[in-house]
């Protein structure tokens, strides 16, 4: 399902109201990933887990700008986001069902933060959005 | 899977919080569904689909009234959700993966309303016990 005109303009319209905050709720999304989904802890080994890490912030906001990024070539994802896509899918190796457990957790995140935002149209275009995203980084595996 | 008693006691807690509203939400998570994910319109041939439908929103309390009376059998979910798997199993066939859909959807809608209180551990939580019931009312399927 391609991503429209409106889910476009949508996507990018919540980004420019998220502002300098990315990273603050991609690091959320992370605590609620590794809470709700205790096997995505596997990939951070390394990490200080405990909330409020320091490690974790710094991660939320590597996600973040790597979202920000996407954002700003919504007409080509998988270009964009290729080097990233051979990293997770060569070095990381995350299993790409993972990649749905953060974005979901993400659009929890979000909906708690702009509530009035995230009516159904939104959380729609969001999903598919990340969606893209997660095919774009996905895509060399296997 | 099993509900620790601290899930319990945040599955307990937010929907005494939820209040008279659990109808409401049903309703909205429904919305989100089917925007989101288009294929599980497939179920519902028979029914107005459109934002604010009376169909949707009536749909959204029976659903509710069932997640009620499974908060309040915690300790026999099973059992107090035996006709519902019934019917699931062997009339309405409900393929599996549309029950994760929903109750993304469902918490997403709770984290809109809720969002003081929809901390990480709380989401674990309500995560746990949507997942709960849904291996309960697919758990006749074969």
């Amino acid at each position: 399902m391609a991503l429209s005109g409106e889910d476009r303009a949508a996507v990018r319209a919540l980004w420019r109201k998220l502002g300098g905050n990315v990273g603050i709720y991609a690091t959320e999304a992370l605590e609620r990933t590794f809470c709700s989904f205790p096997a995505t802890k596997a990939y951070f080994p390394h990490f200080d887990l405990s909330p409020g890490s320091a490690q974790v912030k710094a991660h939320g906001q590597k996600v973040a700008d790597a979202l920000t990024a996407a954002v700003a070539h919504l007409d080509d994802l998988p270009g964009a986001l290729s080097a990233l896509g051979a990293l997770h899918a060569h070095r990381l190796r995350v299993d790409p069902a993972h990649f749905q457990l953060l974005s979901h957790c993400l659009l929890v995140t979000l909906a708690r933060h702009y509530p009035g935002d995230l009516g159904p149209a939104m959380h729609a275009s969001l999903h598919k959005f990340l969606s893209h995203v997660t095919s774009a980084l996905a895509s060399r595996c296997g | 899977m099993v509900l620790s008693p601290a899930d319990k006691t945040n599955i307990k807690s937010t929907w005494d919080k939820i209040g008279g509203h659990a109808g409401d939400y049903g309703g909205e998570a429904l919305d989100r569904t089917f925007q989101s994910f288009p294929t599980t319109k497939t179920y519902f041939p028979h029914f107005d689909l459109s934002p604010g439908s009376a169909q949707v929103k009536a749909h959204g309390k029976k659903v509710a009234d069932a997640l009620t009376t499974a908060v309040a059998h915690l300790d026999d979910l099973p059992g107090a959700l035996s006709a519902l798997s019934d019917l699931h199993a062997y009339k309405l066939r409900v393929d599996p993966v549309n029950f994760k859909l929903l109750s993304h959807c469902l918490l997403v809608t709770l984290a809109c309303h809720h969002p003081n209180e929809f901390t990480p551990a709380v989401h674990a939580s309500l995560d746990k016990f949507f997942t709960a019931v849904s291996t309960v009312l697919t758990s006749k399927y074969r």
